[in-house]
């Protein structure tokens, strides 16, 4: 299983390196990375009726994170999602890019995004989950700014990695707590602590953060602003992460959480608020868009919101019919997704008032599209109908509020279904422009994709029972439906249902008919536009840059003495007000400190007279030397206290750092006394002032009583177990070495740092 | 800076003091040393041959830019601890050989570990040293 889940990674890995073959004529090859995980995990699929599989593999044992992995229902119809459209999007990548010069760093981007949505719809473990999340918004963020050339690409890129990132972060947030709260990260055990956790006095934060993250990669009011900007991917992109994939990641974990939070109040009326504004706000916003890959994103938005709702109202038939209905959407909306690429490939343009009657030179096109649209419409015998009938179904039974939540529902899905019309029949419909006359039919590979998922919604549309033992009540039970509910039928005969369905048909064509896609509302919506919270997050990140820049330049003058003053005035006042606050200072002489030897006192008298002589010369080599006159001082005290590799580093970077100094000396300008009388004072007292708290705390750090516990355990051990004597290098190299590489890799980064510096400047010099 | 003495002294003295840092180096085991300190005063020994003879000779003595010194030797560290992984041991535990060699002691993963410190101490101290006094100069 980890095998399966990896292997996009280092597919990635490959794809990266092999740009030629990619971009010649062999990229079709990628496709049959998702071709056989597909298999893979189609081959599971009977497996799974005699419950979850589950995979163990350690990880980080200690701290209780696993990279356990768990293949439910809910998984398994995600897995076969990611893999099977991400099958078709490969394919059709392949060809609507083909030829692009950085083919190979899409299908890199698309693998990892590929690898990271199957990792984290199979993680068994809260952080693995959280891991596998972030991945997916960081290769998305990639994708949307594929074409980093433009600004807009990168604006709305980096949008999305704002919305999302800032939403991941308050999910780790949520996963660190509940984790704390149950004492366990896996979601398996989670299962059986529901209740305690319901109960925790902390269960209002939970769900706020694990809110937080599901809107805003789910793209839920008000977050959804995003999504309709990462509209500026490419098609395939758009078609496998906004409309399949990663936009339901959201779904994917309040429906994991349902079993765990839900069904309390404040989880489903919250998810019902959200969802309905979502739904509603989302499909009227798509009848003001004339782009077609605009008016697809607004009604995927409006679709995420009904699955959110059916999660919020979170009864048995609300739970089947969210179950349903993710397969149904994502089947007829990457179909769409996939005509509206094929049209904008072929004309140049995606504006709906402009194509017409494409269905004469591109009829297997025309199909799909034709087949998708009645499926988001729900016209009977589609698999629409049957996800349709289950949501009308599930409001119509909803234990409050059902009249409300039944009219939104219709509202909606009478604006999904324009939605999906203009997309999938517009386009086609009509009299052929005289400019796409010389259009013909492009590449199965640019077709084939979005008409196999069209017709597996007619299909399953007429054969439910293909998809409902098997897959979507299996989808059911792990999401917590608990009841026995009829199976997916046709027909249900007449009822209030079918009068339902009926009605949104026809106001659906009515509307289609009668209105077409114009931009006359936008000046009375764009009126509001200061208030949409688009307007306030792009306000928001404007005033942070404003501030960190005042910030910033509130402290960095330039002036090396500016920094250094600074630096040491925060550090004696943090350090003494809690010696004030908090510390009882006394020491006791007689105890602690050794008699004064004659020794101690000479290097005592050596060092007074060098720090005299280095802040009151008034030649830059004699400061540098009586300071290095300190230093050696210094490890003259080290060697009488017998720590001699103290000694010796001491004394060796003395002399470096002398020599250092004196290269630099060379090229300062003449020693010049800048500073006044009052300066001069004013660092005197700030240097007295550091000094005695310093002193202060080395004096009151010997009062305490250390344990001596670590000290002696190394003293100990150092030559049983690491067969050193010198205690010293034993800890650097065995006990530690993992400080140390650490270390060195720090001192690395310096060292790359000043040689990045004084290479810089050099250019810039020679530039002018 | 050019002296004579100081000339042929360095001439000497290089060698006598990279000898002495490898001495530094394998000594750590048992005795005040180790990878940082002989590190440094091996840096010691090739800035005193610069101020010598110039920086220009000392680079034609390294052969290879300072900076190649510090992935040498990080490389040299982290395998270091990563050879015990295929034995099947945790990430940096240490394994001995039970081989005693003069000098050098006891071979084992900790003492590849030191080297590796050992030239990244060189490379980060040469290339911080050079690059400044090329600049400056």
């Amino acid at each position: 299983m980890i095998i399966a889940v990896l292997s996009g990674f280092f597919f990635a890995i490959i794809a990266l390196l092999s740009g030629k073959p990619i971009r010649k004529n062999m990229g079709w090859i990628p496709a049959l990375l998702p071709l056989t995980l597909f298999i893979y995990f189609f081959s599971l699929l009977p497996a799974l009726a005699s419950g979850p599989l589950r995979f163990k593999y350690e990880w980080v044992p200690s701290m209780g994170v696993n990279a356990d992995m768990k293949l439910d229902g809910l998984s398994m119809l995600f897995c076969l999602l990611i893999t099977g459209i991400g099958t078709g999007v490969f394919l059709y990548a392949s060809y609507y890019l083909k030829g692009h010069q950085y083919l190979n760093r899409f299908f890199c981007y698309l693998s990892i995004f590929m690898a990271a949505m199957l990792g984290m719809v199979l993680a068994d473990n809260l952080v693995l989950l959280f891991v596998f999340w972030e991945l997916t918004s960081i290769s998305s963020f990639f994708l949307i700014g594929f074409n980093n050339e433009e600004k807009i690409s990168r604006r709305n890129a980096l949008m999305a990695l704002t919305i999302t990132g800032a939403g991941g972060f308050l999910l780790m947030a949520g996963c660190i707590l509940i984790g704390s709260a149950s004492g366990t990260y896996s979601i398996n055990s989670l299962l059986a602590s529901a209740g305690n956790l319901q109960q925790h006095t902390l269960y209002g934060w939970m769900l706020l953060f694990i809110f937080a993250g599901a809107f805003t990669k789910s793209a839920q009011f008000p977050f959804h602003f995003w999504l309709p900007g990462a509209m500026v991917a490419p098609t395939p992109v758009s078609a496998y992460l906004h409309s399949a994939t990663m936009v339901k990641a959201g779904i994917y974990l309040l429906a994991r959480f349902t079993p765990i939070l839900g069904h309390t109040a404040p989880w489903n009326i919250t998810l019902m608020i959200v969802g309905g504004i979502t739904m509603l706000y989302s499909a009227f916003h798509s009848l003001q868009r004339t782009d077609l890959k605009e008016i697809l994103a607004y009604s995927t938005i409006a679709a995420l919101g009904i699955l959110v709702f059916l999660l919020g109202v979170g009864t048995d038939a609300a739970l089947l019919a969210a179950a349903a209905f993710i397969l149904v959407h994502a089947l007829y909306k990457a179909a769409l997704f996939m005509v509206a690429g094929i049209l904008d490939h072929e004309t140049g343009t995606r504006h709906v008032g402009l194509l017409r009657g494409l269905g004469k030179v591109m009829w297997p096109v025309a199909t799909a599209g034709l087949l998708a649209a009645l499926s988001s419409a729900g016209v009977p015998l589609t698999y629409g109908f049957i996800g349709k009938d289950l949501i009308y179904e599930a409001t119509l039974h909803a234990p409050s509020f059902a009249v409300l939540l039944t009219a939104v529902a219709v509202l909606t899905n009478i604006f999904v279904l324009y939605a999906g019309f203009q997309a999938g029949i517009r386009p086609f419909a009509g009299e052929l422009p005289q400019q796409y006359r010389q259009l013909h039919l492009p590449g199965w590979r640019l077709w084939i994709p979005p008409l196999v998922l069209a017709l597996l919604g007619v299909v399953f549309g007429l054969l439910p029972s293909l998809t409902d033992e098997a897959l979507i009540r299996q989808v059911y039970t792990s999401i917590g439906g608990q009841g026995t509910l009829p199976p997916l039928k046709i027909w249900h005969g007449f009822n209030t249902v079918l009068l339902l369905s009926g009605i949104t048909l026809v106001a659906g064509c009515l509307l289609y008919f009668l209105y077409a896609p114009s931009a006359a509302f936008r000046p009375l919506t764009d009126k509001w536009q200061h208030f949409s919270p688009e307007a306030i997050t792009i306000k928001c990140s404007r005033a942070f840059l404003k501030f960190s820049n005042w910030y910033t330049n509130l402290f960095h003058s330039g002036y090396l003495r500016a920094y250094v003053s600074i630096i040491i005035i925060f550090i004696t006042c943090l350090l003494g007000l809690k010696l004030v606050l908090d510390v009882k200072v006394y020491f006791d002489i007689k105890t602690n400190i050794s008699g004064i030897r004659l020794y101690d006192a000479v290097v005592f008298a050596i060092i007074l007279a060098a720090i005299w002589k280095s802040v009151s010369t008034s030649s830059r080599i004699n400061a540098v030397a009586s300071l290095s006159v300190v230093g050696y001082c210094i490890c003259l005290l080290f060697v009488i206290y017998s720590a001699p590799d103290l000694a010796m580093t001491q004394f060796t970077i003395d002399t470096l750092t002398v020599v250092l100094f004196v290269l630099v000396l060379f090229r300062l300008p003449p020693f010049l006394k800048i500073n006044d009388r009052k300066v001069i004072l004013r660092d005197a007292v700030l240097a007295a002032l550091f000094g005695a708290v310093i002193s202060i705390i080395a004096l009151e750090a010997m009062n305490e009583p250390t344990t001596k516990e670590i000290s002696r355990f190394y003293a100990e051990n150092a030559y049983v177990m690491a067969k050193g004597k010198n205690v010293v290098n034993v800890m650097l190299v065995d006990f530690r070495g993992f400080d140390t590489l650490v270390e060195i890799t720090v001192l690395t980064i310096a060292a790359l740092g000043v040689y990045s510096l004084m290479k810089l400047r050099v250019n810039s010099t020679t530039k002018e | 800076m050019k002296s004579i003495i100081l000339k042929t002294a360095s001439n000497y003295l290089l060698p006598l003091l990279l000898l002495f840092a490898v001495f530094i180096l394998f000594r750590g085991h048992y005795k005040p040393g180790g990878g940082f300190v002989g590190g440094l005063i091996a840096s010691i020994a090739f800035v005193l041959h610069a101020f010598a003879n110039g920086l220009q000779s000392t680079r034609k003595l390294l052969r290879y830019p300072p900076g190649a010194f510090i992935p040498t030797g990080l490389a040299i560290s982290l395998l270091s601890g990563l050879a015990p992984m295929f034995a099947g041991k945790p990430f940096m535990s240490a394994e001995w050989l039970s081989i005693h060699i003069p000098i050098i002691g006891l071979l084992g993963t900790p003492l590849f570990f030191d080297i590796g410190v050992f030239f990244v101490v060189i490379g980060i101290a040469l290339t911080i040293l050079f690059t400044i006094s090329e600049t400056i100069l």
